[in-house]
């Protein structure tokens, strides 16, 4: 998602692991650290967790003899991705700095790396930065070319290149995100298991984080692209049982809230298992039926976290807490501090 | 637990246990993901589970470099979905002739240790998080009586499988709560090439088939819960 943080102080690599607890019902702000948040959750409680592991979605190759990097922003249900190109440089340079890609048309070949090669199906009519390919090596192959030759999307305010271990949250399991779904990468096992000796469920869903930022304003705005998702049944049954006993359902990250709600307006208003792509967007009026909270990372204004934040707070209630992340020192990004609205 | 459809990582799998167990879980109906450094020994041994009808899947990886584990567990992910076993195989014995203690170098000392103690340690650690969630994963670590047993010029090596044994007593006791087992397991001295090279006097009749210890590997993991 779109991130707009030159407000927010400069991120640092290891979090400082402050938490702020918005809760609307109440109308206070409280600083915390994420250590408390047992403490924050009542038995009864489900906190729902994206478990995609991040890929190493950032290719580098050639195409016509020209530099080419793309991003992964997902696959399709028939094999093909979705890319976002990027012309030369790599990550050191912020996206929206990056020189454009060479044109690309359907049947261009793109050479990643030894052995991995893909085809331009079709560009996209917002942003022909947007294209969808086709990997021509056979899946397996495929798997263990991306793994070669992929590195993690990096980002441009990080010193040193980021490792593919450092971008996963402790519990990734299938790769399906561009991008970290950096919300629960403070969830470690220890805090996961006090959260569970409380009484608080946790369960899990995977949904493809996508991209957050393409270099290109008109395709920007268009973030999230639709994405792809799958709710595991005992994770619908976990929802239900919180639902009937009072508890609150807390999405960890905006992903799950896409995924949720996202799956819960095509079933219409019902929860259902299985997978899905959703193309839902969630902002101030957004009537969530599903999630009654939110953990997340640090949002300024005029990111698309921070309209999906508004979702669950008041119009004034926004601006205040975009004052005191800002007077209060919270650092924004994906290794940043985290926000819970929860009330 | 029944191992048809799950998903399992063994190290180590091109060759001797690792090759026998890799051939008993894809009988077994288990969705298995292959780590070895050798390419062609693991693509025969691929070939043999398909051609016999289970389903594999190779991955080239040195199990003792830092960043194979996010590597393997990603790979792993996308091919089979999130691991429900892994078998850390891989072992490294270090210089043949064997040396003592006094004559092993640094070198072959953190290598024994990056390939028995930290590639484990890591891939452990990636998986551990996603078993912990669904509550439920075993994890075999492969060792050896040369852990508890101090045999001369097994230095580096018997280091090390100490050292596995005791990562996994304290993986054990933090995760267990989580539904994730840790198991250990000491084949015994099997007839395989690590065998050989180490103790080539050894009479290869007096020593266990890969495959016999495979079979009691796979029979403890279906009698594990």
């Amino acid at each position: 998602m779109k991130h707009a943080v030159q407000e927010i102080a400069a991120p640092v690599v290891e979090a400082t692991g402050r938490l702020l607890h918005l809760d609307p019902r109440r109308g206070t702000l409280a600083d915390t650290r994420i250590d408390a948040l047992p403490e924050l959750l009542r038995p009864g409680d489900l906190l729902v967790v994206n478990d995609a592991a991040t890929l190493p979605a950032s290719l580098h190759g050639v195409v016509g003899g020209e530099p080419v990097e793309l991003r992964l922003a997902g696959e399709e249900t028939d094999g093909t991705w979705r890319a976002v190109a990027f012309g030369a440089g790599d990550w050191r340079t912020p996206t929206e700095s990056r020189p454009p890609p060479p044109t690309l048309a359907p049947g261009d070949v793109l050479h990643l790396g030894p052995g991995l090669r893909a085809r331009v199906v079709d560009r996209s009519e917002v942003s022909e930065r947007l294209l969808r390919i086709r990997f021509e090596t056979p899946r397996e192959r495929l798997w263990a070319a991306l793994y070669q030759h992929g590195r993690p999307v990096q980002y441009a305010y990080e010193s040193a290149p980021l490792p593919l271990a450092r971008v996963q949250t402790p519990y990734a399991a299938r790769p399906w995100a561009s991008e970290m779904p950096s919300a629960g990468r403070p969830l470690r096992l220890e805090l996961l298991a006090r959260i569970r000796a409380r009484g608080v469920g946790i369960a899990s869903l995977t949904h493809a984080a996508g991209l957050s930022s393409t270099g290109d304003p008109a395709l920007d705005v268009a973030l999230p692209l639709p994405e792809r998702y799958e709710i595991p049944a005992s994770t619908v049954a976990a929802v239900a049982l919180a639902r009937r006993s009072g508890g609150r359902v807390v999405a960890v990250g905006t992903t799950v809230v896409r995924a949720l709600e996202g799956a819960a307006r095509s079933g219409g208003g019902d929860l259902r298992p299985g997978s899905g792509v959703t193309d839902l967007r969630i902002g101030q009026g957004f009537e969530p039926r599903v999630v009654n909270g939110l953990l997340s990372g640090i949002h300024a204004r005029e990111s698309s976290h921070f309209e999906l934040l508004s979702a669950f707070l008041p119009g004034a209630f926004a601006l205040l807490y975009t004052l005191h992340v800002i007077t209060g020192g919270y650092r924004g990004h994906e290794f940043g501090d985290s926000t819970l609205v929860l009330g | 637990m029944e191992l048809r459809g799950k998903a399992v990582i063994v190290t180590g799998a091109s060759r001797g246990l690792g090759a026998a167990l890799a051939e008993a879980l894809g009988r077994a109906g288990a969705r298995l993901v292959l780590i070895s450094r050798d390419r062609e020994a693991l693509g025969s041994v691929v070939e043999r589970i398909r051609a016999g009808g289970g389903e594999a899947h190779a991955v080239v990886a040195d199990v003792s470099a830092p960043e194979a584990a996010a590597r393997v567990a990603g790979t792993s992910g996308a091919l089979v979905g999130p691991a429900d076993v892994v078998i850390h195989n891989a072992g490294a014995l270090g210089p043949i002739p064997l040396a003592p203690l006094a004559d092993t170098s640094d070198a072959d000392f953190e290598q024994a240790l990056a390939t028995n103690l930290l590639g484990p340690f890591r891939l452990t650690r990636a998986l551990v998080g996603s078993m912990a969630l669904r509550g439920r994963g075993t994890v075999v670590l492969v060792s050896s009586d040369a852990a508890s047993t101090p045999y001369a010029g097994w230095g580096a090596y018997g280091v090390s499988k100490a050292a596995l044994e005791h990562l996994g007593r304290i993986w054990d006791v933090e995760l267990s709560a989580s539904g994730v087992r840790f198991l250990t397991v000491d084949p015994g001295e099997m007839d395989t090439r690590m065998h050989r090279e180490a103790v080539p006097e050894a009479d290869p009749a007096t020593l266990t088939r890969p495959e016999q210890a495979a079979e009691r590997v796979v029979t403890l993991l279906r009698e594990a819960a």
